[in-house]
């Protein structure tokens, strides 16, 4: 008996210890988040403070006369998002519709497999294929196609104006929904198999087809998180970096057309960093990093919790 | 007589339905060409570029010769100490987060904060870094790298430990404790125990995340054109070479940068395919 006190004693003493260890870094995580937007907000705040609200309105960015207004990254940054979502969506959406309804086990197993393998390439490699292998393609082939079709409708034509250059926010657009499609794909196919199977086979059971299963039941029912699955397509598209800086052409003019060079929030932060040679420039960059950090923390904030409905109607 | 197959409506519910599925495989195979195309392209441009002399000489000066063994070496060390300094930490949040439930408002605002992060831009990570360690002590160094690569590996161990701790069985815990074991022996000496191939599986996950990323080296580990293995000065990595080399104009440069995407797509696809095998081997 006396030797099982000091013993029970060490145990309570480690019990503490490693309590408060797991506990502080569990807290960690809430700190970083807090950190990363008060330092981001402290290193912009001389340009807030200085350009005020036009630092989000206006179109200038002049490192040599210490101008800056943000307006074009901010475009670019949501308009290739935009884009690549549009094609994205579609494609994912199948891709899911082919994992759980078309393919047999045999083949979605190896499919679901290769996606998620492939949404694991990282994101510079999608940039450098952008700049060697996509820009080319786009400024001698897509491009002009596109003047010489939508560039010739009427309302649409400014979109599609200009010289083929091949760098610009449609190509950025392209290449990021190539890079996110792996994403919703995967997040979409596991949503959809939440569906209860009894609501399955009681479509099937009444003569439904495979597609109205789909359409008519497994979508109304998963239907906020399959949104939830688009806006963290979201999430990633406006954040991502690489696979966009190489092939916006990294220009501050404003140009309404998508073939134009352009530039987003990450783009111009990831090229212009180094090349920073005044307090004011590196603040400008830095505020345009608490800006992107705010944006895509709503949009991941909406996404989990509209993916966070269905697991607790499913747990229900 | 036998109207539902001759009922037009029927015909043509039909008829959508084989064309949406079509349709869904359609997207697959584009799905699955694009991302190879992308994947081959870097094969074999990379393979073009590839001989010994990489592992062996020092990224060149502008349109010489040479090869990545400072960087290939530089990132190599950056993620070593991003792991060792990420995963310890990563295990203890998800311990906390699976196995205490004394704030379960806590917990469940740590976990959905926790997944934030895994999704957050890595360019704001890397401005984070320079704010708080580069900008104060004056210059770029591998430990503002390897610190920010830690800050993204973090939340993906987190997750994986949480998840995978959540799903040992209660039982184990009783047993233990019955024994008369303490709470933090039976963690550090069962539940790891028994944890073991999940927790690995978040490591090797957070390895496969954290090797490619570039936009947060930039402003912390910057480039460093000689060899150095001090972790204080500014550092050479394969993704900073990759993105200076491929943007410059000489075809000297491209080689390496290419050479470079294919070494660093083979260790990401290497580390991600032993992540899944082990992942199935604790499924079986």
């Amino acid at each position: 008996m006396d030797q099982a006190i000091p013993k029970r004693r060490s145990g309570a003493l480690g019990d503490a210890l490693f309590r408060v260890a797991a506990f502080s870094a569990a807290l960690l995580v809430l700190v970083l988040l807090g950190a990363i937007a008060i330092s981001t907000l402290i290193g912009g705040y001389p340009t807030f403070a200085h350009f005020g609200f036009g630092f989000l309105s206006k179109a200038v960015w002049d490192p040599v006369r210490r101008e800056f207004g943000a307006l074009v990254p901010i475009y670019g940054t949501l308009v290739t998002a935009l884009i690549a979502l549009v094609l994205a969506v579609p494609v994912a959406f199948g891709i899911a519709v082919f994992l759980t309804e078309v393919a047999p086990r045999r083949l979605a197993v190896p499919t679901s497999a290769a996606i998620e393998l492939l949404a694991g390439i990282p994101s510079i490699i999608y940039g450098m294929w952008g700049l060697f292998v996509f820009a080319p393609f786009m400024a001698n082939t897509l491009d002009p196609w596109l003047s010489d079709t939508l560039g010739m409708v009427p309302g649409l034509a400014p979109l599609f104006s200009g010289p083929p250059l091949g760098l610009g926010m449609l190509t950025a657009g392209i290449i990021l929904s190539i890079m996110i499609v792996p994403f919703i794909a995967a997040v979409m196919r596991d949503v959809f198999r939440l569906v209860p199977p009894a609501l399955r086979e009681s479509a099937f059971a009444l003569g439904a087809t495979r597609w109205e299963v789909v359409w008519h039941v497994a979508l109304p029912y998963t239907r906020t998180a399959v949104w939830g699955a688009i806006f963290l397509g979201l999430g990633r598209a406006l954040g991502e970096t690489m696979a966009v800086t190489f092939v916006l052409g990294n220009s501050h003019d404003f140009n309404i057309s998508l073939l134009a060079p352009s530039t987003s929030i990450a783009a111009t932060i990831a090229n212009e960093f180094t090349e920073a040679d005044s307090p004011a420039y590196l603040s400008a960059l830095i505020a345009l990093g608490f800006i992107l950090f705010v944006i895509t923390f709503l949009v991941l904030l909406l996404a989990k919790l509209l993916l966070l409905r269905l697991a607790k109607q499913g747990a229900r | 007589m036998n109207l539902r197959k001759t009922h037009p409506r029927g015909r043509s519910r039909k008829r959508l339905n084989v064309i949406a599925l079509g349709l869904a495989t359609l997207a697959t195979a584009l799905g699955l060409v694009g991302l190879a195309s992308i994947l081959i392209t870097t094969l074999l441009n990379g393979a073009a570029a590839l001989r010994p002399s990489l592992f062996t000489e020092l990224t060149p000066p502008p349109g010489a010769e040479g090869g990545l063994a400072n960087a290939l070496f530089g990132s190599l060390l950056l993620i070593f100490v991003a792991v060792v300094m990420g995963t310890p930490i990563g295990i203890l949040a998800g311990t906390y987060l699976a196995e205490y439930n004394t704030y379960p408002k806590l917990v469940a605002t740590v976990r959905f904060i926790n997944d934030i992060l895994l999704s957050a831009p890595s360019v704001v990570i890397g401005l984070f870094v320079y704010q708080v360690i580069v900008w104060p002590s004056g210059h770029f160094s591998g430990w503002a790298g390897a610190i920010a690569l830690a800050l993204i590996l973090l939340p993906v161990v987190i997750r994986t430990t949480d998840e995978t701790m959540q799903l040992i069985p209660l039982s184990l815990r009783e047993a233990a404790l019955a024994l008369g074991a303490p709470k933090w022996r039976v963690i550090t000496q069962v539940i790891y125990r028994a944890a073991r191939a999940g927790i690995l599986t978040g490591v090797l996950l957070g390895i496969a995340r954290i090797s490619g990323e570039t936009a947060p080296l930039l402003f912390t580990a910057l480039n460093n054109q000689y060899w150095s293995t001090d972790l204080s000065r500014p550092l050479a990595n394969v993704p900073v070479v990759i993105f200076q080399f491929a943007l410059s104009p000489y075809e000297s440069w491209h080689g390496l940068a290419w050479a470079g995407a294919l070494l660093l797509t083979l260790l990401v696809l290497v580390v991600s395919i032993l992540a899944r095998s082990l992942l199935r081997e604790k499924a079986e």
